[in-house]
């Protein structure tokens, strides 16, 4: 088996799969991979974060790391890389622990394998969040390991010695040694016990927290070098692309391929079996064209006359679902999941009524780099090239699907171009292998067109969330009832659930922290006629869209300041669910990140003082202010929009304060938010997927459009809040996003007196 | 039977004359450094220079390409230290990277036509690149710093 990837080792991705993994780093180099099994693991009491994952967290140096002779370090990132700068900001913490120079620090990408190397899906904004401190104990284990060998070769207490820039020291002698020449013997060194590790202050930080660094993949990425999984090159390999059915629960009814097969280069049609419904992460079946190259595959394809059987959801159409929405949110008898004193009371008795409904559409993540796969398959083993959120989910499935073990079935995660969520169900890497057995063994490379990303995409959700809410005498809500209405994700894994899950609930719904007595929460029926998934920041996008619109109207309605009396609504300092603690809380323990209203208060503070809430504008321009806490980071945005006659609008600047507890990697943090405040305005102003007869309207960007450089804000200015480094981290991936879009339309409404109630924005000011 | 160049080098191809470049650079040729992304000139990540010009190479067919000269990134600098390239790791500008070679493509194109472009320029020349990971402002503060260190 030769694999072609000639530039694979430059950009830190490798085929470790057959080799110890650390032995196989170089050719004669010496490793820390001999010795006892680790004493850092340990049994936790209580299951929480990165603990309660699948595979758990893992903080053995010699499972991630290796130090040649020539003092090279290599660090096997366990994440994978999808825009996030993960490869960069692990390595800087493992440098600064290990105390290293980052300048001699590689990263390579580890293979899928949750066993060895504890967990891997990368979602849920929580790969430093998790593994900031598995990351510093491998780092300081590493060190003292090399301290105590330079130790012992000078024959002094290892206490007299320090690791000080790639060099262990010994002050009292002025004696040095690089840790090149140590590591060989530190590696044969037992691994320190983790209540021995000795870790740096945040004042010794070398990269911890320090802006600017360069990301470790940039030179690649620059200069076309970086292979993502698009750009695999497997010896001898063919190409596919797939005619899946347009609709959910769809089938091929007939096929004929006979113009197809006269297409040069094609080399085999091949049919795949539609899955039951919920079809969770499966391919959704069709007719596969194999071809020599991506070309003809994809003409080839072009050519098979398909007649598909649409079955159940082939009438699934956006514009009457959405009236189903909106009935069912009208009407009182859906699932209370949340009911604090008693609403509906609160609202007869209330001095002002006031209601509003919102609808947000469907989403379609649409990275970059559409959904792809390499994958080889013989009788025993299966070997997978793939950009993958989720390594060990494509693992699992072909294991099964072949019946091969799991240890004969080795996953290469790729550079992500792009992921949002859509990367973590790897239908795609499922068709390629399938292929490549139809094959007889050939590595077959699987191509999602952008037409096929689009319309077989998990989609986010639409939803209508309707909220009613009765204010006082002076304007104060008493009562505030929320009926949210959307199809769940989780109706891809079971018989239409028709409720929304805790977890989707609590993206913003059920936890929202608002200071008012009566609080109901309601979920009426929504049923999933097409497959509903992550994208990145989740319910959270309608939720913080409803809510914080909302109060901004509470707020008008109350003649008061929308930043005022959004302040108010979040009121005292408190943990806001410090008696009914959140069940789900994005897996951490609600002690250790409670619900703090004082940070939501602080970030609101800071972005309005940052942004000059409150100054006096020219006619056109509003600002609008909109905050959210999600993935236990805490976040408020300010927009400002202008105007001009006709309803054309541009969005001049954003100010976005951001509160995840310790910043490790500030440049990657901003970035994100910078991505995210993108992102918000893309799917507030244009964003929509749309269906009719059970099949999305838009196939590429011209009908699915997405933000360009000339609607980009001229300015985003990111506001980090200061945090001590031993409060726990939070998520920065997704949390950026959900308040973009509320505080947006709320700056429409300051500008021009106008309520957007239904995202995308489009020509609703004309 | 078309004759014609890649970063220099002499090219021939007698297959579909419907074929487009995106596919032969990446496929027959091994160049993976040209992205795919939508296949219909939407989104700018194909972007090569064909005879000086930014061209998407998913709608440049090879039936067309006899005698023409063809840039790809890996053509673009011998040690990567276009001006571009270098302003684009001074800034971080890259998320995933996916689209960056397109956009730095399409940037070479825009300061060899306006060496000192305005944001309006920027936004003109570079709307038809889309980054997902929304990292438009360091793009344009990366072409800038490029113009001004050229």
């Amino acid at each position: 088996m030769t694999i072609n990837i000639p530039t694979s080792e430059a950009s830190g991705v490798l085929n470790l799969s057959r080799r110890s993994l650390l032995l196989g780093l170089g050719a004669g180099a010496l490793v820390l991979a001999i010795g006892s099994p680790s004493a850092l693991a340990q049994e936790k009491p209580t299951k929480y974060g990165g603990d309660a994952m699948e595979g758990g967290l893992k903080d053995d140096p010699r499972i991630f790391l290796s130090i040649g002779d020539d003092g090279t370090v290599t660090l096997l990132c366990n994440r994978a890389e999808m825009g996030q700068g993960v490869r960069t900001s692990w390595a800087m913490v493992v440098a600064d622990e290990l105390e290293a120079d980052l300048a001699r620090v590689t990263v390579l990408q580890a293979p899928g394998d949750e066993t060895r190397f504890g967990n891997q899906n990368t979602d849920g904004s929580r790969s430093m969040r998790h593994h900031y401190e598995p990351l510093r104990r491998i780092g300081a284990a590493a060190r003292q390991m090399l301290e105590q060998e330079a130790a012992a070769r000078w024959n002094v207490a290892a206490t007299e010695v320090k690791a000080d820039n790639h060099e262990i020291v010994h002050a009292a002698s002025g004696r040095r040694l690089g840790f090149g020449e140590l590591a060989d013997g530190a590696a044969k060194r037992a691994v320190p016990a983790q209540d021995t590790l000795a870790f740096k202050n945040p004042e010794q930080f070398r990269y911890i927290g320090r802006d600017k660094i360069s990301l470790v993949d940039n030179f690649d990425i620059t200069t076309g070098k970086a292979v993502y999984g698009m750009d695999v090159r497997v010896e001898g390999m063919a190409y596919a692309v797939v005619a899946r059915p347009p609709v959910l629960g769809g089938k091929v009814r007939s096929v004929v391929d006979t113009e197809t097969l006269k297409v040069p280069g094609v080399l085999k049609v091949v049919p795949i079996d539609a899955p039951g419904i919920p079809s969770a992460f499966q391919p959704l079946g069709g007719v596969a064209v194999v071809a020599e190259n991506t070309f003809a595959a994809i003409k080839g394809r072009s050519l098979l006359k398909i007649e598909w059987d649409d079955g159940a959801n082939g009438s699934y159409d956006s514009v009457e679902y959405r009236k189903t929405l909106e009935t069912a949110s009208t009407t009182k008898d859906g699932k209370v999941v949340r009911n604090d004193g008693d609403a509906y009371a609160a609202l007869e008795s209330a001095t002002k009524r006031l209601d509003a409904s919102y609808y947000i559409p469907h989403l379609a993540q649409a990275p970059m780099e559409p959904p792809t796969a390499t994958a080889r398959v013989t009788s025993d083993e299966c070997e997978v090239w793939s950009s993958v959120q989720a390594p060990e989910a494509i693992r699992i499935d072909l294991s099964k699907r072949f019946n091969i073990p799991l240890e004969k079935v080795t996953v290469h995660t790729m550079l992500l171009g792009g992921g949002f969520g859509r990367k973590s169900k790897p239908d795609f890497a499922s068709e390629a292998a399938i292929l490549s057995r139809a094959m007889e063994g050939r590595p077959v490379k699987l191509v999602f067109t952008r037409e096929d990303d689009i319309q077989h995409s998990f989609f986010h959700t639409v939803s209508v969330e309707r909220l009613e809410a009765g204010l006082d005498a002076d304007g104060k809500p008493v009562a505030w009832l929320h009926r949210t209405v959307a199809p769940s994700i989780t109706s891809i894994f079971m018989p239409d659930p028709k409720h929304e899950s805790q977890f989707e609930l609590e993206m913003g719904a059920v936890d929202v922290p608002f200071a008012i007595p009566n609080i109901r929460i309601e979920n009426p029926e929504a049923p999933a006629h097409t497959r509903i998934g992550w994208l990145r920041s989740v319910s959270n996008i309608p939720h913080a869209f409803a809510i914080q619109s909302f109060a901004a109207e509470l707020a008008a309605a109350a003649g008061r300041d929308p930043k005022d009396y959004l302040l108010e609504l979040i009121g005292s300092d408190r943990s806001a669910f410090e008696n009914s603690p959140l069940a789900w809380n994005y897996g951490e323990d609600p002690k250790r990140y409670p619900f703090e209203t004082a940070r939501l208060r602080q970030v609101v503070e800071r972005v309005a003082k940052e942004a000059g809430w409150g100054r006096s504008l020219p006619a056109g321009r509003g600002l609008g202010i909109a905050a959210h806490r999600s993935f236990v980071s805490y976040t408020a945005v300010v927009v400002e929009v202008a105007v001009e006659d006709g309803g054309a609008f541009t969005v001049p600047r954003v100010d976005i304060a951001f509160d995840c507890g310790p910043v490790i990697n500030p440049d990657r943090v901003k970035s994100q938010l910078e991505g995210a405040v993108l992102q918000g305005i893309s799917l507030a102003t244009i964003g929509e997927i749309t269906f009719k007869n059970g099949r999305t309207e838009q196939t590429n960007f011209d009908g699915y459009e997405v933000t360009r450089i000339d609607a980009a804000p001229k300015e985003i200015h990111v506001h980090l809040m200061e945090s001590d480094y031993d409060k726990p981290l939070g998520g920065v991936g997704e949390p950026g996003l959900p308040p973009v879009a509320p505080a947006l339309t709320n700056a429409l409404f300051a500008a021009t007196g106008k309520r957007i109630r239904a995202l995308p924005i489009r020509d609703q000011l004309a | 039977m078309a004759t014609f160049t890649i970063n220099g080098s002499a090219h021939t191809f007698d297959g579909d004359p419907e074929m487009p470049l995106l596919w032969y650079l990446r496929d027959v040729a091994g160049m993976t450094g040209t992205k795919f992304g939508c296949g219909q000139a939407l989104c700018g990540a194909c972007t090569v220079h064909v005879e000086g010009t930014a061209v998407r190479s998913c709608q440049t067919l090879m039936g067309d390409i006899e005698g023409q000269a063809v840039v790809t990134i890996e053509g673009l600098s011998p040690d990567g230290m276009h001006p571009l390239q270098k302003a684009w790791r001074e800034l971080n500008v890259a998320q995933c990277g996916y689209c960056q070679v397109g956009q730095i493509m399409q940037a070479v194109s825009l300061l060899n036509d306006t060496p000192n472009p305005t944001d309006a320029d920027i936004d003109a020349a570079m709307s038809g690149n889309i980054c997902r990971c929304g990292a438009y402002p360091r793009i344009r503060a990366a072409i800038k710093l490029a113009a001004g260190g050229a």
